[in-house]
Order: structure tokens, then C-alpha cells, then sequence
């Protein structure tokens, strides 16, 4: 019922791919195409504006370059355009898409750096990639942990179907948020990145899960009655066979729309969780850590390009709720977060 | 009817007291304890001391049971960290959340309803159009990036205070920012069910005997339409803890959340306990209104 496509000549499913795929590709191509490495820092350029490429100077048009900037004051971190000695881009340099030809006299920083002088576009890209893999993680986790406890509720009924409803729809009323926040806090506060990254993704896939087994039951419940299910019983398929060959397929279409709701939820959760200092340790580039950057209202209100990744997160919620809704538009039941 | 209310009482007392026995025994079961965490302070006598003093030295089972006993007479132990009774330190915040909860429902409510009632009731159009552009939007942002994003805009330009408490100015960014994506998802919710409605065959029936349209969409579709509005309400209180948790720590509301947040970090285990029995009991309340309110919107949903 998106009717506002008919002033869009795009549909919205297709507006919603494409912001999606940007940020996939993005993530994926981030050796490639960002500039920097994560932890490089140009300590001469704390909370540089971003360099915008320009293609004309007072000569008329030429190369793509940027100007590099100088410090004008070094107490409120102002910077000045230098005008009078331009910086040329290097294309396919380094085995990088694009960059500064000398990053002695200006790197390329696209979206400025932050207040430890790294480039927020690299960190950016590499940020996507830890968001997202652990979204899609902890996404696949809940798919598995609340497929199979929805398929033995809904296959087994009764006492079982009764006890593992009510403890899902006991942990379903709770805010996610905060479960997920308990969860963190039960473990040291300090750890390494990639503990963090298994710790993080197995609380958000047991956060996730009740909200996929309350579908899957619902949906084995009315497959096992259908007459291709008794036929299939009747042939002599055992209660396994008969739920991951013949029922479990039908709730496909069902899992599919909740990976699209799960994610978000996922990302915001680990964006939350890092932004108040439970979530990656500070070096690791996420897009919770560097909203974290953003945690000092002072800052960012004079730093604006510290919000990209705040951008990034809503570009990427945007497409995917669009790319849902285009095709479906009764999908929203319950927010996750 | 009875009997539902009945259950959905129950349904509540379990949800606090697991809740906050499981968060209890979750950062018991958390390494360290307030005692090392304070201890860099005061040393190896010093925490030994403080062990001892708040029972942190006893097998958690007892140091539950002992929790336990006082909570059921209202008391929930001394916070460690702030050498008070939780009691007396939970309410204001506690009123402080719920104070910034209702708001942003009534921000929701007024802002989301009576525009899916519009955007729910036309075809096309620029109105109902930019409506569900507006909700789409809103329903891709969740709070912590609505909260950040309004006080990004209030700390430039200056129009309004970006962070603490006081005056009803305070209010404003972080209501707005718990509120709107929630009225969005009420926008959405309202406008399919009035698309719904006006298809019955009883809507037609109502034009066809000159009933006006206004009060046909106002009066009519609108109460039809609330059921499913009614159902998710309970279910948005869990929303708008998580929510409101991000927005107070962005807009430092000392809140709830707030206090939760500082409390595991201290591992100051009874303050956590406390503020989970409270939070749960506002979702158990929450959701025990808005049965009811389902209970009475839609008769079906007594059984």
C-alpha cells in the first residue's frame, strides 16, 4: 500500500535494496576502498573537517584534489583551508580505491578525523563490517536457537508447548535492551575484542530467539495438520525428518521478514551497548564505539561529521525496512527494540 | 473477565520476581564484587571489612534468600555504592523515568493516532503521503539515534537545554526522542487498520445512509481501528524502557536506566536488583493496563 510511490517513479523495495547493498558492499570493500587503517592516527589533524574533493580551483578545472587544512587555532581546534597549495588525488595507489597522493602534506579524510586524528571514513567502512557481522551473527543464532525451540513446542504440544511458550512469553515483555545489558554485566567488564564479538552475538541471538520461536511454533502447529504432513508421517518419516524436510520450510518466508527485524534491533542494541562503554574496547572500530566519540555533547556539536556513523545506521535500518515494506506492509507487529 | 484479570495479576508478580532475582543472582554470578571494584581505594583490609558488612563474604544462596526476605517486606538492602537503602534511592529516579515514559506515550499517542486516522483514510496524496515518508523515516531511527540527533541540533542552535533536568524544557528533547518513533509505529498501525475499516461492507452502509464522512472516520473507524493500536500498547512499554534507556544516557535524564547503567558497573549488586524489581514492575504494570484496555476495546480478547 506504499501509494507514495506514484510520486516516486522508484519503487520503495528497490530504493531499499540499493541503500542496503551500498552498505554491504561497503563493508566488504573496505580493505579497498578506505583510505586508512583503523588505528592510523594523524596527530597533527585531531577533529579535522572532512577534505572535499574538488574538481575546480581559480585556474580552471583539473584532477580531483583536496586542500589541506591548517590549524588556525589550536584551542578550539579550528582549522583553515590552504587555498594555495592544492593536494592531488591518487587513484589505484596502494592497492587503495582512492587517496591523498601525499599524505605527509593532507590524507584524504572524507568524513573529517575524530578527536584521536583517525580518519572517520575508514573507521566508517571497517566499523560496518563488525556491526553487521555481528548483527547477521547473532540474527543466524536467534534463527537457530528459536527455529528449533519453536519447532519442539509446536511439534510436541502439550506440557512441553506449554512450558517453553510461557518462558518465551516471559522473556519476550522484557526490554531487550536491558536484558542484554544484565547479560553483558554478568561478565568482566574488560575483554578482548573478539570475546566481546562471541559474548555479544550469543546474548543477542538468546535475546532474538523468542521472537522467532513464538512464529516457527505458531506455523509447525498448523503445517503438522495439513494433509501433506500426515502423508509424509504415513510414508514413514520419523517426528526430525518430518520437521526439518517438510515443515520447517513452510516458516521460510516468515524467518526471512524477522532477520530483516532482528538486525536493526541488533545493531542499534550494539551501538547502545558500546556507547555507554559495555560493548567493543575503545581501539576497535564499530559503529558503537565511535558513536561513543559522539558521547560528549561539547564535541560533536562543533564535530558534526562525527555523526556519520549514526547516519550509516539509519541509512542501513531505512533500506532494509524499506526493502521489507515495499513487498509487505503488515509486517510491523512488535517493535524488537 | 475475572479470572483473566486474575491471570494477568499473576502473569505480573512472576515477571518482578523473576526479573529481579535473576538480575541479582546474574551480577553476583559477575566477576568481582563492589567490595573489589571499591577496594583499589581503600585495600586488602578495607574490603574485607566491606565484605563483611554487606554479607558479600556469605554463599550467594544465602545472600539471596536473605535479599528475598527483605524484599517481600519492601526492603532491598543497602546500595554499596551509595551507603543508602535502595528505597531511598530508587523512587526519584524511578519518577523521573516514568515521567519521561508517559510523556513520550502521550506525544506518541497524540501525534501518531489522529495522523494514521488521515493517512489510513486516503488513497494518495500529498498529505497521507509525506505521512508514511515521515513514519518510514522515524521507524528507521530508533531513540538513541533520534536523541542524539535532537541534541546534536538543540546544542547548535541553542533553542533548548540538551541534557539534565528541571524545567519542563528539559522534557522536551528527550520525550521527543523516545516519542516519534513510537507515534510512527502508531501512525502505521492506525492507518492499515482504518484501511481495513473503511473496506466493511458496514462503513458503506453508513455513506449510503448519509452519515457524514468526518464523523464516519473520526468517530467510528477511529474506535474500530483501536484495537490493534490497544494490543500493541503493552508490548510498546517494553519499547519505551529500552528507548528511554539510550535517550537518558544521550540526554543525561537521571533516570532509571541511568542508575541501572552505574550500578552494574559498580557491581553494587542490590541498587541493580532494585532498579530491575522497578523496571519490571513498570512493565508489569504497563502491560496489565493495556490488557485490560484490550480486555474492554475488544470483548474477544477475554477469553
Amino acid at each position: 500500500m506504499w501509494r507514495w510511490q506514484s510520486w516516486i517513479p522508484v519503487p520503495a523495495n528497490r530504493i531499499g535494496g540499493a541503500l542496503v547493498l551500498i552498505v554491504v558492499l561497503g563493508a566488504i570493500a573496505a580493505p579497498v576502498v578506505a583510505p586508512h587503517t583503523t588505528g592510523h592516527s594523524f596527530p597533527e589533524l585531531l577533529s579535522a573537517p572532512p577534505t572535499i574533493p574538488h574538481i575546480v580551483d581559480r585556474e580552471g578545472l583539473r584532477l580531483p584534489f583536496i586542500y589541506p587544512w591548517r590549524i588556525a587555532n589550536r584551542l578550539e581546534q579550528r582549522f583553515e583551508q590552504d587555498t594555495t597549495a592544492p593536494v592531488p588525488l591518487g587513484w589505484f595507489t596502494n592497492g587503495r580505491l582512492v587517496d591523498s597522493s601525499d599524505d605527509a602534506r593532507m590524507p584524504l579524510l572524507l568524513l573529517g578525523s575524530d578527536s584521536y586524528g583517525r580518519d572517520v571514513f575508514s573507521r566508517l567502512l571497517f566499523g560496518a563490517r563488525m556491526s553487521l557481522a555481528l548483527a547477521i551473527a547473532a540474527a543466524l543464532g536467534s534463527m537457530l536457537v528459536g527455529g528449533l525451540v519453536g519447532a519442539v513446542a509446536g511439534y510436541a504440544g502439550g506440557s512441553t508447548d506449554d512450558l517453553l511458550m510461557k518462558a518465551t512469553d516471559l522473556i519476550m515483555v522484557l526490554p531487550m535492551m536491558y536484558v542484554a545489558l544484565a547479560l553483558r554485566a554478568a561478565l568482566p567488564l574488560v575483554l578482548e575484542a573478539s570475546t566481546v564479538f562471541v559474548f555479544l552475538t550469543a546474548i543477542f541471538a538468546l535475546v532474538g530467539a523468542p521472537f522467532v520461536s513464538r512464529g516457527v511454533r505458531g506455523i509447525i502447529r498448523t503445517e503438522r495438520r495439513l494433509e501433506y504432513a500426515i502423508a509424509a508421517v504415513s510414508l514413514g518419516a520419523g517426528p526430525g525428518r518430518l520437521l526439518i524436510r517438510h515443515l520447517l520450510p513452510a516458516a521460510r518466508g516468515f524467518l526471512a521478514v524477522q532477520v530483516t527485524m532482528l538486525v536493526p534491533a541488533f545493531i542499534v542494541a550494539e551501538a547502545t551497548l558500546s556507547y555507554v562503554g559495555l560493548g567493543f574496547p575503545y581501539p576497535i572500530a564499530t559503529w558503537g564505539t565511535m558513536l561513543r566519540e559522539a558521547s560528549n555533547v561539547r564535541t560533536f556539536a562543533d564535530f558534526p561529521w562525527l555523526l556519520s556513523p549514526a547516519a550509516a545506521i539509519f541509512v542501513f535500518v531505512l533500506g532494509l525496512n524499506l526493502l521489507v515494506q515495499g513487498r509487505d506492509d503488515g509486517f510491523l507487529k512488535k517493535p524488537v527494540l | 473477565m475475572f479470572i483473566y484479570l486474575l491471570r494477568r495479576v499473576v502473569f505480573a508478580l512472576v515477571l518482578v520476581f523473576t526479573v529481579s532475582s535473576a538480575s541479582l543472582l546474574l551480577t553476583r554470578a559477575a566477576p568481582g564484587d563492589y567490595a573489589t571494584s571499591d577496594g583499589l581505594r581503600g585495600g586488602r583490609e578495607r574490603m574485607k571489612v566491606m565484605r563483611e558488612r554487606y554479607g558479600l563474604d556469605r554463599p550467594v544462596l544465602e545472600q539471596y534468600l536473605r535479599w528475598l526476605g527483605g524484599a517481600i517486606r519492601l526492603d532491598f538492602g543497602y546500595s554499596l555504592a551509595y551507603d543508602r537503602p535502595v528505597t531511598d534511592l530508587i523512587p526519584e529516579r524511578a519518577a523521573n523515568t516514568a515521567l519521561l515514559a508517559m510523556t513520550a506515550l502521550l506525544v506518541a499517542t497524540v501525534v501518531g493516532l489522529p495522523l494514521g486516522v488521515v493517512a489510513g483514510s486516503r488513497r494518495g496524496g500529498l498529505l497521507a503521503g509525506s505521512v508514511r515518508l515521515a513514519s518510514v523515516v522515524l521507524l528507521s531511527l530508533p531513540p538513541l539515534l533520534t536523541s542524539l540527533f535532537l541534541v546534536f541540533v538543540a546544542a547548535r542552535t541553542g533553542w533548548l537545554p540538551i541534557g539534565g533536568i528541571g524545567t519542563a524544557s528539559h522534557l522536551v528533547i528527550p520525550a521527543a526522542a523516545l516519542g516519534l518513533p513510537i507515534a510512527a509505529l502508531f501512525e502505521r498501525l492506525q492507518a492499515q487498520a482504518m484501511q481495513e475499516v473503511i473496506g466493511q461492507p458496514y462503513v458503506l452502509a453508513a455513506l449510503a445512509r448519509g452519515v457524514p464522512r468526518s464523523r464516519i472516520l473520526w468517530r467510528d473507524g477511529l474506535k474500530a481501528a483501536l484495537r490493534p493500536v490497544a494490543s500493541v500498547y503493552g508490548l510498546v512499554v517494553a519499547t519505551l524502557l529500552s528507548g528511554s534507556f539510550a535517550v537518558e544516557t544521550v540526554t543525561s535524564w537521571p533516570g532509571l536506566g541511568r542508575l541501572m547503567l552505574e550500578a552494574l558497573q559498580a557491581r553494587d549488586v542490590f541498587l541493580v536488583a532494585g532498579c530491575a524489581a522497578t523496571g519490571s514492575l513498570f512493565l508489569a504494570c504497563g502491560t496489565l493496563l493495556s490488557d485490560v484496555a484490550l480486555a474492554v476495546v475488544d470483548p474477544r480478547a477475554r477469553e
